[in-house]
């Protein structure tokens, strides 16, 4: 068996004033395998996505673990050449398709930069792949958008270029940082469709970050569930929802509405499992000493 | 839609222009000093004052002055300088081109080193080098261009004398020039020689009129870009494995340019009002130098043309930067 596509093992992050927001998190994504990363709002999922990427904030210090991208570990490299391998294996699809697309540039070398100017493709390749891509994603009018500025795209085209973007370089592994969120609820299907086939014909990797366990179902085969900072449980995703083992992750689900009935079916998460959780976790940092040698991410 | 901005554009300018006129012709004549007294020996007879004071017009009531020399702007006679005997136009003409060399290169200047230190103090957000670009920023702005000007006539004229310190080109020499624009002119006629010397008499002046503008175009430049450095499109690009330069010169420098335009368009403003001074600081040629004989010879057409002359020279500015905002923000440029 070859080395998983991304591994993740033992990652603790902290903030400057030494909170700990990562806690000692593993994980793994085959080559080919969609990893949900599912949690509330502030459970670390982004941060995850970001670590693996190279692009945390300054203010959070990875502080122990490695990551490793097919086997080679990020952290052993050079910052120059760390960049480039995840330049060229890695794809980001960002959260907000708004805020990510530089605004005044076109779309077409916004598309096409990374293929021309990082991995050295011919201009007419990269234009045709990004063509069809853009046919993949039901772009009709190819020519218009790639001349179009961000401003004269809608919120769901903007998305759709990014999904685009993301897959031109084929790479091994996609961040998905919440792809559909920003989204009308209408276009968060189309999507959470297009991303799926592409996914699917292309034999991509993704690390799905989300807070919809809905989404989780319909895209994943594999989930990790994360609640501050700590993965809570890992399973394959037809397991998790037919016989969820962690309190806090039946206590997500029965948060989660259900097109039967709603109103009846939503539940807060359990205050009881909560305060179990956060003692936990309070008693796992007290005893917990940074590994200094595992400090070489920045 | 653009013929009625471009008509709503003109008649502003053109309305500012008046108001400048209005308000410089009232303040020379209301303020103390009379150029008639200036121009006679002490003791003259109240018939030639009087007589002098009909030849220039000043008997009459400051309406009617007004509308004279405004009929006469608008035909293109700004009048007669009476302490040069000489045509106002051909005067101001004669020395605008001195003026906008210098100022123009002070701009390059200022360009040249804030860029690259917007840039750089970008790149090293949080570190000492960030720390050294802002004292030196603030050291740069709290100097005002004049003491600039002294500053470097001691460093460079006297200690350690590279530069000339005084005069626009050194007056032995034979100048083939047809216009004023001598800087233009040498490289166009390939005349490096002159070009040097031209540079060596322009450098220091410029550079004492760069500095402060080159500190506010660093700061504001830097700030613009540490904010863009967080936003999404910023971390995607580095994602796709651009490096922090590429990243702040690629996607960051365009969108950051918009607010620091604005304000480096006000600064060249200022930076022309400060030839002025520095003009005379270092016997410079220029509109400045003759602005200043001008105000201490009560020379009342003078003054008025080359104040019109600055200000027409601003309401351009403004306008060359509205269009270049247009052309560098995609969102201004359909509507």
């Amino acid at each position: 068996m070859s080395a998983p596509c991304l591994e993740i093992e033992g990652l603790s992050a902290t903030l400057a004033n030494g909170v700990r927001v990562l806690r000692s998190v593993s994980l793994t994504v085959e080559p080919g395998e969609v990893r949900a990363l599912v949690g509330e709002s502030g459970a670390g999922k982004s941060m995850i996505g970001k670590a693996v990427l190279g692009v945390l904030p300054p203010s959070i210090r990875v502080v122990e673990g490695r990551i490793a991208l097919e086997g080679t570990e990020l952290g052993k490299l050079a910052p120059r050449a760390s960049r480039a391998l995840i330049g060229a294996r890695t794809a980001l699809i960002p959260q907000d398709p708004l805020t990510a697309l530089n605004p005044s540039r076109r779309i077409g070398p916004q598309m096409t930069d990374r293929l021309v100017k990082i991995l050295g493709w011919d201009g007419t390749k990269a234009d045709q792949r990004i063509r069809k891509l853009l046919d993949d994603v039901r772009i009709r009018e190819p020519d218009r958008v790639l001349r179009s500025y961000p401003h004269e795209l809608s919120g769901g085209m903007r998305q759709r270029v990014l999904i685009a973007a993301a897959f031109a370089a084929e790479p091994r592994l996609i961040v998905a940082d919440e792809p559909t969120t920003a989204l009308d609820v209408t276009v968060q299907k189309q999507i959470l469709r297009l991303i799926v086939e592409l996914q699917r014909e292309h034999g991509t990797a993704i690390l799905f970050v989300t807070h919809d366990l809905g989404v989780v179902a319909k895209i994943s085969q594999k989930v990790t569930v994360l609640y501050a900072g700590k993965v809570v449980e890992q399973a394959d995703t037809a397991a998790l929802f037919a016989s969820p083992q962690h309190p806090y992750t039946r206590a997500l689900m029965a948060a989660t509405p259900r097109y039967t009935d709603p109103m009846a079916s939503l539940r807060p998460v359990d205050e009881a499992v909560l305060a179990g959780l956060s003692a936990e976790i309070a008693t796992a940092d007290r005893n917990w000493k940074p590994n200094a040698r595992g400090s070489g991410h920045d | 839609m653009i013929l009625q901005r471009t008509l709503t554009r003109l008649l502003t300018m053109i309305a500012t222009l008046f108001g400048v006129a209005v308000v410089v012709f009232v303040v020379i004549r209301v303020a103390p000093g009379d150029p008639i007294s200036m121009m006679l020996p002490p003791g003259a007879s109240q018939a030639d004052i009087d007589r002098l004071r009909a030849l220039y017009g000043l008997d009459k009531s400051l309406v009617e002055q007004f509308v004279i020399w405004l009929t006469g702007v608008v035909h293109g006679d700004f009048g007669t300088s009476i302490s040069l005997r000489q045509n106002v136009l051909g005067l101001v003409l004669g020395r605008l081109p001195a003026t906008l060399e210098l100022s123009i290169f002070a701009l390059l200047i200022a360009l040249a080193v804030g860029l690259p230190l917007a840039v750089l103090g970008a790149r090293e957000r949080g570190t000492a080098v960030e720390a050294g670009i802002d004292v030196a920023n603030g050291v740069a702005l709290s100097i005002p261009d004049f003491l600039w000007g002294l500053v470097l006539i001691l460093l460079f004229g006297v200690l350690m004398p590279v530069f000339e310190i005084s005069g626009r080109v050194s007056p032995q020499l034979d100048l083939p020039f047809t216009t004023n624009f001598y800087l233009f002119e040498s490289i166009v006629r390939l005349r490096f020689d002159l070009t040097a010397n031209l540079l060596g008499h322009m450098f220091m002046p410029a550079l004492a009129l760069a500095l402060p503008l080159a500190a506010i175009i660093a700061q504001l430049l830097k700030q613009s870009l540490k904010e863009l450095l967080t936003l999404d499109y910023m971390v995607l690009a580095r994602v796709k494995g651009f490096s922090e330069t590429q990243v702040i010169l690629r996607e960051g420098l365009k969108n950051a340019a918009l607010p620091t335009l604005t304000l480096v368009g006000v600064q060249f403003t200022f930076l022309i009002g400060g030839t002025v001074i520095v003009e005379r600081l270092f016997s410079y040629e220029g509109l400045g130098n003759m602005a200043i004989d001008a105000v201490v010879n009560r020379d009342l057409p003078l003054i008025q043309g080359i104040v019109l002359v600055f200000a027409l020279l601003f309401v351009v500015i403004n306008l060359v930067v509205d269009m270049a905002y247009a052309l560098l923000n995609p969102r201004l440029r359909h509507g």
